[in-house]
């Protein structure tokens, strides 16, 4: 027995390490890193380079710039929703919660190890996303503040929702070995409809109506009213960003998405309880 | 300070209407090592992750270091470690990266070179779970129960799937646990292994404590010895409470040596058997 005093850790220092942990997880799976990362870059050197319409609706935009928009909303649900739900879904399956859950590790140094992770992993995959946008579509960073600022809480809310999606999701699905393939295919789904991979206002109006309910299709546009120019804004479906829709629409997504996790979050497997 | 760790009294935890512990009183020491045995589906694991604050009651009263353990508290959590049955699952941090966040999240952990040492896993600490055997995977979750300077750790089923070298390695780590005042929880289905390792043996049989004791006092249960020889090409045997009078008698009956003779005494393992088999032989009739 050591006769140290014994000081317990402090919320912050297991909270930093818990940070570090969900990172060196993240970084070293390979699946992640592709298929969570990557994926959005892959796509928007793609379809950039197959759809190379330089002039949308005479607004001067190219697909590439709209594009941009699309991959930096996709990668938000990425890294929020899609990684989120799959990676803790396993976890508990393996019980990896339930041993974290036998541990003095508060529950909210837990989550806010996770969301801090989710934060880093998005800013540094946007950056990526921006510099590409930037670089190989002439996307024009915008110059007034007014514009970062619309940014910055299109970006945080919009994260927050897929990341509370994410933790709720993972309880909703029994199975951890199942989650990647029923996830895929609704993100996949969402992408189509939400006018990521299509110009939205081409999409048959009844699809873009049920696309309107779910959060992507809002994230989008908000992160298009960001890159791409004024111009554009009367090429939208309602000729407006819509911007307070915007906020209103992810809120109310956020806010769902955080009482059905504060209500479903289960350490343990179902069979387990 | 209380010298009790567990205390359980009218335990009672049901699913789909079955009482998988049906009425469970039970008491450990501190400082002791108490082994729960029994077949798979007796309670014991139910009864265990109920003491580990996992799983909810029906009825009954536990109290675990003190404090109930559905009212787990981050200070209750400190002083108890927690050895799962399922094995560490795959990860993408190394033995040595996983002890170390593990001894983060204590006041007072164990160094952890110290703890690879004693588990035997300082040549694998670089090595991932999935690169390593079963029997240095359960060493690894050992090692992640004890970081922390636990006063008391719950062993579930710990050396499933080992090779008897590798148990006979375990039990001398519980043992050295167990001389630092650990209390120690263990549930196993192997007799060897409670009557080795244990200071008292519960038997859960259907959901209840069919049987409380030392090692010894339960090897002491068994009365009535077998003795068998062979006569005339066929196998002859008597079980009796007086094996003495009986070989008198058997030996004034034949003359020069009698083909195989045999005294045996029923091992802690028809102990054990006798007991498990006890409820169900009264529920057939």
């Amino acid at each position: 027995m050591s006769t140290a005093a014994a000081q317990a850790p402090s919320w912050w220092s297991m909270t930093v390490d818990r940070t570090r942990v969900e990172l060196k997880e993240f970084l070293r799976s390979r699946e992640q890193m592709i298929f969570i990362f990557f994926f959005p870059m892959m796509l928007l050197a793609l379809f950039g380079a197959i759809f190379n319409t330089d002039d949308l609706y005479g607004t001067g935009v190219s697909f590439g710039q709209y594009f941009l928009a699309g991959m930096i909303a996709s990668g938000i649900l990425n890294t929020g929703f899609q990684s989120l739900a799959i990676s803790i879904s396993i976890d508990r399956s393996e019980d990896v919660l339930k041993r974290i859950h036998a541990t003095p590790l508060p529950p909210t140094a837990y989550f806010t190890g996770k969301i801090i992770q989710v934060l880093i992993v998005s800013i540094v995959q946007v950056a990526l996303l921006v510099a590409m946008g930037v670089f190989l579509f002439d996307v024009e960073l915008p110059t007034d503040a007014g514009t970062w600022v619309t940014f910055t809480w299109v970006f945080v809310i919009g994260l927050a929702a897929s990341t509370a999606w994410g933790i709720a999701t993972s309880s909703l699905l029994r199975n951890g070995k199942a989650a990647s393939a029923l996830l895929t295919p609704i993100v996949l789904a969402l992408q189509f409809t939400s006018g990521v991979f299509f110009v939205f206002t081409e999409l048959p109006v009844w699809i873009q109506n049920i696309a309107q309910i779910f959060p992507l299709k809002w994230l989008a546009q908000g992160m298009r009213s960001v890159f791409l120019p004024e111009s554009f804004e009367a090429a939208e479906a309602t000729g407006s960003w819509q911007l307070p829709m915007v906020a209103i629409m992810l809120s109310v997504w956020l806010v769902a998405g955080l009482i059905i996790s504060a209500k479903t979050f289960r350490w343990l497997r179902v069979e387990d309880r | 300070m209380n010298d009790v760790a567990v205390q359980v009294s009218g335990l009672i935890k049901s699913y789909g209407g079955v009482r998988a512990v049906d009425e469970l009183d039970l008491t450990i020491k501190r400082g002791e090592i108490f082994a729960l045995l029994g077949p798979n589906g007796a309670g014991k694991s139910t009864t265990v992750e109920i003491l580990e604050g996992f799983r909810g009651r029906d009825a009954g009263d536990v109290t675990v270091l003190g404090i109930d353990p559905v009212m787990a508290t981050r200070s209750w959590r400190e002083k108890v470690g927690v050895m799962l049955q399922s094995t560490s699952p795959r990860s993408f941090l190394t033995a040595r990266e996983a002890l170390t966040h593990a001894a983060r999240l204590y006041s007072n952990p164990r160094d952890v070179d110290d703890m690879l040492n004693a588990v035997g896993l300082m040549d694998k600490a670089e090595e991932k779970p999935q690169e390593l055997s079963g029997g240095q995977r359960r060493r690894l979750d050992v090692a992640t129960a004890l970081i922390g300077q636990p006063e008391l750790v719950f062993l579930d089923e710990p050396t499933t799937g080992f090779d008897p070298e590798a148990r006979r390695q375990f039990w001398g780590l519980v043992e050295s646990i167990a001389a630092d005042g650990t209390t120690v929880l263990l549930t196993t289905h192997y007799l060897d292994e409670a009557d080795h390792l244990a200071d008292r043996i519960g038997i859960i049989s259907a959901g209840q404590l069919v049987a409380l004791d030392t090692p010894e006092g339960l090897r002491q249960r068994a009365t009535g010895a077998r003795v068998s020889w062979r006569e005339a090409g066929a196998t002859h045997a008597e079980t009796t409470e007086t094996p003495t009078a009986f070989l008198r008698n058997l030996l004034a009956q034949h003359e020069g040596e009698i083909d195989r003779l045999e005294v045996t005494h029923p091992s802690l393992e028809d102990v054990y058997l006798d007991l498990i088999a006890t409820p169900e032989a009264e529920a057939d009739a």
